[in-house]
C-alpha cells in the first residue's frame, strides 16, 4: 500500500489526570496541523490517571509523527495505535428522527433490525439509543434519513483491545 | 521551618545553581521581588527594559552557557510580553525556566485585573507549563521544571505560580540540582550498520545542527570529521560546532548558504546528520536535497525522524555516545578525489568575497572578527545582516553565537546579548540591522546599567534589508513597507542611553571606532553606512535547489 493514501485511524492515550491535559493535546492538533475526527475522553480504572480516544485521517507519515508527538508530551503516560483488527471499537448514537404518519413502524422495524433502543416518544419524533462501530451508525442513519432526523448526537469512539492485556497497568 | 512560596521559590532557584535572572517586577509578582530583596546577596535579579528582553536574556545566557537561563515576569502583560522569548527558546531547543506570577487562584478567570490564561498560551511555545495550585508542590514543580528544561531535546518551560500560593506556608527541605534525566543511549546495533554505510563512502559529509552545541558534542564532532575525512557542513544552529578554520570546515548550507558547503551537499554520498532537523531554510526543494546521498539521521528526538526527511538510517538517543561510538570503532579514511573537487569549489566561491569601495557587510564582519578573541559572543537579530554574519564570521568555539534560527525573531539580539555578557562575562558584538534593532533598542538602556562589555554593530541601510531583497527578487521592486524613511540619529540615541554612539562611513572609520569600542568596557554603538542594495548571495529561491541558486 502506498505511504501517501489517507486512512483513518484511532489512538488510545493514556494522559495524567490534571487540568490543562486536554488544552495540551487538543492544542498539539492544531500546532502540527492534524484533523481530529473525533476526540472522547473520561476517567479510568486508576484515578490518577484519564483515557482518551482520538480518531484522526491521514497518511502514513502524519500518522507516524501524531504518535511521536503525542509521546513527547510530558502528560502523557502511553499512546497506541489501536490495530482494526484486534480492538473493540464503539460508539454511541442518539438519534431524534420523525415520526409523524406512517413513517413511525418503518422506523421502528429500523431500530429492531439495528439493534437499537427506543429511549422517548412523543406524538412527533422518537429518539433512537446506538451503540456499534462507526459504519453501523452511519449505515442506520443513511436509512433513516428520508423520514427525517431532527438531531442527532454521536459520542465519538472509545477503543479497548481484545484479549488479557492492557494498555496501562494498574499502580 | 514554614516557609512562604516565594521564599520557597528563590530556594529552589538557588538549590539549582542560579545565579542571575532576568525579569520585570508588577502586581503579581511583588512578594517575590521582596524575596529577591532579601536575598541581594545569594541571587542577582537583572531589571531589563521589557519582559520579551528578560525572556531574550535568559535565552541568550542559556545558549552562550549550557545553563538554563531563568526569566521571571508578572501576569497579564507581563506574561504575554514572555510569549515571543519562549517561541523563540522553543523553536532552537534552549533549555529555560519562565517564571509568571498569576493572580490569586480564586481570581483567575474572572476577568480580574492584569488575569490573562497565561498556561494556556503558553502551551504551544514551551516544552511543558505548570501551574502550581498548591503550596506544598511549588518547589517539586520547580525542580521538575529545571530537570524537564534539560533534559532530553532542551527547551523552555513555564511555572506559573497565583499570588495566594506565594503567600501560602508549608514546609521547605532544600534539595540538589535537579540532574537531567539520561538521555537514552543508542542501539549499537544501528550505530555498527552507520559505521558500515561511513566505510562504504567515498564522498561523506558531517551535517551539523544546534543538537551538535546542545548535546556538546563540538571535540567529537571536529574529530569524527577527521577521521571520516569528510567536509562538515552545517544549519545556522550548527555555525559553531567546530572551529570554522578548520580545513574541513565548509559552513552553512542552504537558502543562503556557502556556495561550496551547498555543492558538496548536492554531490556527496553521504550525509551524517547530527542533531539537525532538516527545515525548509536549510533544505530547500527536499526531493532535491541531498539527491546523491544516503542520510544517517542521529538526534535525541525520534519524532525529528521522518518528520522533513526520510533518512536511511534514523538512530534516536543520545547524540554523543553516538558520535563517540562511531568515531571510536571507525577506522581512519582517506578521500583524496573528493577532497581535491570540494575544495575546487571552495576556491570559486572567494570571488564574492571582493570588495568593491564601498563599507561592505564583511568588511564590517571581518575587521570585528580581527579584533575578537576566540570566547568573544556574537550575538545577531534577524535578517540581511544574520546571514552575512552566518556566511563571513569566523567561529571558534562552541556556544559563541546567539541567534534565532527556528522562530527568526528579530529584536533578538539585545537581550540575546545581554545575557551572553552577563553569563560569560566575555566581549560581546551584537550585530544588528536598523530594522531589528528598532524592535527592541529599549534594552540598551539594560546594557548601560549593567556597564556591560557589549558593541552594538549596525548594519545600517536604511532599509529592511531581507524584506527588500525578497521585493527586488520576488516583487518586481515593489518595496512597500521595506524603505524605512526614518530620521533616527543612532550616535545621538546611544548617547541619550548612556552609551557610546560612534559612525563609521567607510573603513577607516570603521577601524578607528572598533578600536576605540574594543579598548572600552561599556556599551558601544557602531552606526555602519552600508548601501541598501547589497543583497545576500549566493541564495536558493524558497523551495529550490542547487539548480536554482543565484550567485549573484
Amino acid at each position: 500500500m502506498s505511504n501517501d493514501i489517507n486512512q483513518q485511524f484511532a489512538v488510545s492515550i493514556i494522559v495524567s489526570n490534571q487540568s490543562g491535559t486536554l488544552t495540551r493535546i487538543s492544542s498539539l492538533f492544531s500546532q502540527r496541523n492534524f484533523n481530529i475526527d473525533s476526540f472522547t475522553c473520561g476517567v479510568t480504572n486508576n484515578p490518577e490517571v484519564s483515557r482518551m480516544t482520538i480518531t484522526a485521517t491521514g497518511d502514513v507519515n502524519k500518522k507516524e509523527q501524531l504518535l511521536k508527538q503525542i509521546t513527547k508530551l510530558y502528560d502523557v503516560k502511553k499512546v497506541e495505535l489501536m490495530t482494526c483488527e484486534n480492538t473493540i471499537l464503539r460508539e454511541l448514537l442518539i438519534a431524534k428522527v420523525n415520526a409523524k404518519g406512517e413513517s413511525l413502524q418503518t422506523i421502528l422495524d429500523a431500530a429492531n433490525v439495528f439493534r437499537s433502543k427506543v429511549v422517548d416518544m412523543s406524538p412527533e419524533s422518537v429518539c433512537i439509543e446506538m451503540t456499534g462501530e462507526s459504519s453501523k451508525l452511519n449505515a442506520f442513519l443513511t436509512y433513516i434519513a428520508p423520514y427525517g432526523i431532527l438531531e442527532y448526537c454521536r459520542t465519538g469512539l472509545i477503543a479497548v483491545e481484545r484479549g488479557s492485556k492492557c494498555l496501562y497497568g494498574v499502580k | 521551618m514554614e516557609q512562604s512560596g516565594c521564599q520557597i521559590l528563590i530556594e529552589t532557584l538557588i538549590e539549582q545553581g542560579v545565579t542571575t535572572i532576568f525579569g520585570y517586577p508588577g502586581g503579581q509578582v511583588l512578594n517575590i521581588y521582596d524575596e529577591l530583596y532579601k536575598n541581594k546577596h545569594r541571587i542577582s535579579h537583572v531589571l531589563t527594559a521589557h519582559e520579551q528582553g528578560a525572556a531574550h536574556a535568559a535565552d541568550g545566557y542559556s545558549r552562550s552557557s549550557g545553563k538554563v537561563g531563568v526569566c521571571l515576569a508578572t501576569s497579564g502583560p507581563g506574561a504575554t510580553n514572555l510569549i515571543t522569548g519562549l517561541a523563540t527558546a522553543n523553536a532552537d531547543s534552549i533549555p529555560m525556566v519562565a517564571i509568571t506570577g498569576n493572580v490569586p487562584m480564586e481570581l483567575i478567570g474572572s476577568d480580574s485585573f492584569q488575569d490573562v490564561d497565561t498556561f494556556g498560551l503558553s502551551i504551544p511555545v514551551t516544552k511543558h507549563s505548570f501551574r502550581v495550585n498548591t503550596v506544598e508542590t511549588l518547589a517539586e514543580t520547580v525542580r521538575e521544571a529545571f530537570r524537564l528544561a534539560k533534559s532530553g531535546r532542551p527547551g523552555p518551560v513555564l511555572v506559573d505560580i497565583p499570588k495566594n500560593i506565594q503567600i501560602d506556608k508549608t514546609e521547605y527541605s532544600p534539595m540538589g540540582i535537579a540532574e537531567k534525566i539520561p538521555d537514552a543511549k543508542p542501539n549499537t546495533a544501528l550505530l555498527d550498520q552507520a559505521l558500515e554505510m561511513i566505510n562504504n563512502s567515498k564522498r561523506p559529509i558531517v551535517y551539523c545542527g544546534g543538537g551538535v552545541i546542545n548535546g556538546n558534542c563540538a571535540d567529537v564532532t571536529t574529530k569524527l570529521v577527521e577521521k571520516t575525512d569528510a567536509f562538515m557542513v552545517c544549519s545556522m544552529m550548527g555555525l559553531t560546532a567546530m572551529d570554522n578554520s578548520h580545513p574541513k570546515y565548509l559552513g552553512m548550507s542552504g537558502m543562503h548558504g556557502r556556495f561550496a558547503a551547498s555543492k558538496a551537499i548536492s554531490e556527496c554520498d553521504l550525509v551524517i546528520a547530527a542533531g539537525v532537523r532538516f527545515t525548509d531554510r536549510a533544505t530547500g526543494n527536499r526531493q532535491k536535497f541531498a539527491p546523491n546521498a544516503k542520510i544517517i539521521h542521529l538526534d535525541i528526538d525520534s519524532a525529528e525522524h521522518g518528520k522533513n526527511i526520510d533518512a536511511a538510517l534514523k538512530i534516536p538517543g543520545d547524540l554523543h555516545f553516538a558520535l563517540s561510538y562511531i568515531t571510536s570503532k571507525l577506522e581512519p579514511q582517506k578521500h583524496p578525489q573528493w577532497e581535491e573537487l570540494v575544495h575546487s569549489y571552495k576556491n570559486k566561491t572567494k570571488d564574492f568575497y571582493a570588495p568593491d569601495g564601498y563599507l561592505l557587510p564583511w568588511q564590517i564582519i571581518a575587521a570585528v572578527n580581527q579584533r575578537a578573541a576566540p570566547e568573544t559572543n556574537i550575538a545577531t537579530d534577524v535578517g540581511q545582516h544574520q546571514m552575512w554574519v552566518a556566511q563571513y564570521y569566523n567561529f571558534k568555539k562552541p556556544r559563541t553565537l546567539q541567534t534565532s534560527g527556528g522562530l527568526g525573531t528579530m529584536g533578538y539580539g539585545m537581550g540575546a546579548a545581554i545575557g551572553a555578557a552577563m553569563a560569560t562575562g566575555s566581549k560581546t558584538v551584537l550585530f544588528t540591522g536598523d530594522g531589528s534593532f528598532g524592535m527592541n533598542l529599549n534594552e540598551l538602556a539594560t546594557a548601560v546599567s549593567q556597564n556591560l562589555p557589549l558593541i552594538v554593530v549596525i548594519l545600517n541601510n536604511g532599509v529592511l534589508g531581507m524584506i527588500r531583497q525578497w521585493q527586488n527578487l520576488f516583487f518586481q521592486n515593489h518595496f512597500m513597507s521595506s524603505n524605512l524613511e526614518r530620521k533616527t540619529d543612532f550616535v545621538k540615541l546611544a548617547d541619550a542611553f548612556g552609551a557610546t554612539g560612534l559612525r563609521a562611513t567607510n573603513l577607516t572609520e570603521l577601524n578607528e571606532a572598533l578600536d576605540q569600542a574594543f579598548a572600552l568596557a561599556s556599551p558601544v554603538v557602531i552606526d555602519c553606512l552600508i548601501p541598501d542594495e547589497e543583497n545576500v548571495f549566493p541564495m536558493v529561491p524558497p523551495n529550490g535547489s542547487l539548480e536554482n541558486i543565484i550567485l549573484k
